[in-house]
């Protein structure tokens, strides 16, 4: 392993090791998530065991890829963009080294309880509360480790990318402490401290900030590092940062309700869930313009580098979604949506469209800094992976579209006597075809991860061997 | 709604609807270039700088349209304890369908509610109705064709637990019933279970142990035909089952009718009257009436 590159001040070890975790807990997430999708296609895929039945693997899909696969591309890039724009090394190595390892001990008990049905129940929340715990410990020693070195920063300011890390961190652990109150009762089981439908609240409140600060803020923080360093131009406005910074963290709060339209949540909840997800829907776009404006005068860069695609893609999947999400809170248009594939297809457009693909392109532009090589041993492996990614978006997303208007059409379908058109059963089998369909692209999605993990050990192990003609669109 | 919480949500919202207009307001008045410039900020980190752009002029418009919007939606629909311009509330609308829906299909039963279950035989358009209604209320159990499932009896075969006249259909999905078999295991002991499931099985001429059916011969006429009857040919009033004409709801093989006598089994049929209006279950039960009386 060459150290040439190592900067002298900065810890590159935690890094690499969330780096690589991220690819490898990527194709863990996502081949459970081909599986469970399969599932849907051919039931018999669960081999008549109860450890692989859906109920129990799909919790396991979406905490590995939220958790595992986004969590560790969360810690790698935030540990590298603190580092480098602060220009100072983390606070200490033996927190850091202990955040990377109790949050591999996190996912490994949840790996291993939520397959033998241990559950809190709650939505992306279900792991049980000694673990619950763990995640807590662990999350403290990661908020020391970076506000600690932002404080210790060399810099007058504090770079944008890293508010956008410090709000994630933050409201993170206050979601997770306040969603995850309960009361043990034994080992394995507990129950929520709140009540019927306060917990559903909670859950949502919980649910949507869970999208709003891990999945959107965090990943802003990566967007504001990557682009402009890929593209290598200034950030378009800083005055759009701030405004948007400010005004998306304090609208996602209340935005959760949406997830309860048409409930027993009080009406005024679920109007002000409606009302501030519409206002969500500037703060959130101020992030994709940003990004997007910052490549004026470098888009011809888009032909030769494949990094940058993978990075502007992704911005233009995050805009996509984060204009479908206020239109779906919309009360009348939830009423079609809710229950159907399409919220399906919308959390996948911002998770394969935007997380992962923000994820994917700022790990291939850290890998070869991290190790000291000149670029990825392969850029053309970069490209394929780029189409097999875009092309699995869109064929996933495409098909819950499809689904989601057919079941919510077929669902509120009446005669002229009153009674509903179709069966339940019948909306499932005509839902079959985008089934087939969704697992197909969730499997070339999980292709492109297999060859991002080829082409990150031969970096690892053996350096560039590709031309150096092709170096052009790696320097940075 | 108490008035502390009352005022609780009215701050909170005001004050992040309000603090994002002031913040976006002040952003704007405060740009130091109106038009797109390559000056900086003057701050370098890792080597990214930032230009001072405007805020893009159609984003800051879109902005204040969704702020606008949300005001207008507040005051048109309320919150907290204030109610909107429009008075709406979910459970309003949801009784206001419910009456619309009332209004405009009562009529469409009405024309059926006085007809009896046989006359409704020869109405193709009342039956069709039934089934609708049946695919969507009663096809999970007992399969979109009637054909039942295993421990969900058949409705197509003429072969009735309770009973198939019009009257006793009706009854069974308007009240449900509860179909008891108690466990006979703790009292019979295993080899008692499997001479009772030898003669069981003689009853309906199926293959059997001779010398172990008669044993349970002696069993059965003790413990069972109180409510399977002397002959085994069950007890329509208490949804006992004939066991001699070779139907079985959970299974004919050894295995499972020793199974039925050891634990017992509760079947359970659920009352609809909560769910569906009389006339209704009047159309539901013609059209299971139908299934097995061509």
């Amino acid at each position: 392993m060459s150290t040439a590159a190592e900067h002298p001040t900065y810890n590159y070890k935690v890094v690499r090791q969330f780096a690589i975790m991220t690819v490898v807990w990527g194709i863990v997430g996502m081949a459970v998530g081909v599986l469970i999708a399969s599932q849907l296609v051919w039931p018999a895929l669960n081999f008549d065991t109860p450890w692989l039945t859906f109920g129990r693997i799909r919790p396991l899909h979406t905490n590995a890829v939220i958790f595992a696969f986004g969590g560790c591309a969360l810690f790698a890039t935030s540990y590298y963009v603190v580092q480098r724009t602060s220009q100072t090394r983390l606070i200490s190595d033996k927190l850091a080294a202990f955040t990377f390892w109790g949050w591999q001990l996190v996912i490994l008990s949840a790996a291993i309880t939520l397959p033998l049905g241990l559950t809190s129940s709650k939505e992306y929340a279900e792991l049980e509360w000694p673990i619950d715990l763990l995640i807590t410990v662990v999350w403290v020693a990661y908020a020391i480790v970076f506000l600690g070195t932002v404080k210790m920063r060399k810099t007058s300011h504090i770079y944008v990318g890293n508010w956008f890390y410090m709000g994630f961190i933050l409201t993170v652990a206050v979601l997770h402490i306040v969603n995850s109150a309960a009361m043990p009762v034994t080992l394995f089981k507990s129950y929520s401290v709140y009540p019927g439908a306060v917990d559903a609240m909670v859950q949502w409140w919980y649910g949507h900030n869970a999208v709003g600060f891990f999945l959107t803020a965090g990943f802003l923080g990566m967007m504001y590092y990557f682009v402009p360093k890929q593209a290598e131009r200034p950030i378009y406005s800083y005055r759009l940062s701030v405004v948007h910074f400010w005004a998306l963290i304090a609208t996602y709060m209340w935005a959760g309700g949406h997830h309860l339209h048409y409930t027993s949540l009080p009406d005024f909840a679920q109007t002000l869930g409606m009302v501030m997800s519409l206002i969500l829907l500037a703060p959130s776009w101020g992030g994709m313009i940003n990004g997007m404006m910052t490549l004026s005068g470098a888009w011809h860069k888009l032909r030769t580098d494949p990094i940058l695609r993978f990075l502007v893609v992704s911005l233009s999947f995050y805009g996509m979604s984060t204009f479908e999400g206020p239109m779906m809170a919309i009360k009348t248009v939830n009423a079609l949506s809710h229950y159907t594939d399409w919220t399906i297809g919308h959390v996948h457009a911002g998770a394969l469209g935007w997380v992962a693909m923000i994820s994917i392109g700022a790990v291939y532009h850290m890998i070869p800094k991290l190790w000291g090589k000149t670029q990825m041993a392969s850029v053309g492996l970069i490209n394929t992976h780029f189409w097999l990614a875009t092309i699995g978006t869109v064929m996933y997303i495409c098909a819950m579209w499809v689904n989601g208007i057919l079941q919510g059409l077929m669902w509120r379908a009446v005669n002229e006597d009153g009674t509903l058109t179709y069966s339940f059963v019948e909306a499932l089998e005509a839902s079959h075809p985008g089934y087939v369909v969704r697992a197909l692209g969730g499997a070339f999605f999980l292709a492109g991860m297999l060859l991002m993990a080829y082409n990150v050990w031969q970096t690892v192990r053996k350096g560039s061997t590709a031309p150096v003609a092709d170096a052009s669109a790696q320097t940075a | 709604m108490s008035a502390f919480w009352n005022i609780w949500v009215w701050s909170i919202t005001l004050v992040v609807i309000l603090g994002c207009t002031w913040l976006l307001l002040a952003t704007r008045k405060g740009e130091s270039h109106k038009e797109a410039t390559e000056e900086t900020l003057g701050h370098t980190f890792d080597g990214i700088e930032e230009y001072d752009n405007p805020l893009p002029g159609w984003w800051f418009q879109m902005f204040i349209a969704t702020i606008i919007f949300g005001i207008a939606y507040l005051g048109l629909y309320g919150l907290a304890n204030v109610k909107g311009f429009y008075g709406w509330s979910s459970a309003g609308q949801y009784e206001e369908e419910m009456a619309h829906a009332e209004e405009v299909y009562k009529p469409v039963f009405a024309k059926y509610a006085a007809m009896s279950v046989e006359d409704l035989q020869a109405q193709p358009d009342g039956l069709k109705i039934g089934q609708r209604m049946f695919a969507n209320n009663c096809s999970l159990c007992h399969g979109a064709t009637g054909a039942g499932a295993h421990g969900f009896p058949n409705l197509t075969d003429g072969d009735w637990l309770y009973g198939g006249a019009p009257a006793t259909i009706k009854q069974t999905i308007t009240n449900g019933r509860q179909g008891a078999m108690p466990a006979w295991g703790p009292v019979l002991g295993e080899e008692g279970v499997r001479d009772v499931t030898s003669y069981v099985l003689s009853l309906s001429g199926a293959e059997h142990d001779a010398e172990m059916a008669a044993r349970g011969q002696q069993q059965f006429q003790a413990l069972c035909t109180a409510c399977h009857g002397a002959d085994g040919k069950g007890l329509q009033a208490l949804g006992a089952p004939n066991l001699t004409d070779n139907v079985w709801l959970y299974g004919s093989s050894f295995e499972q009718i020793s199974h039925t006598i050891r634990t017992g089994r509760n079947g359970v049929m659920p009352a609809h009257k909560d769910l569906l209006s009389d006339d209704k279950i009047t159309l539901i039960t013609a059209y299971v009436y139908s299934l097995s009386n061509k």
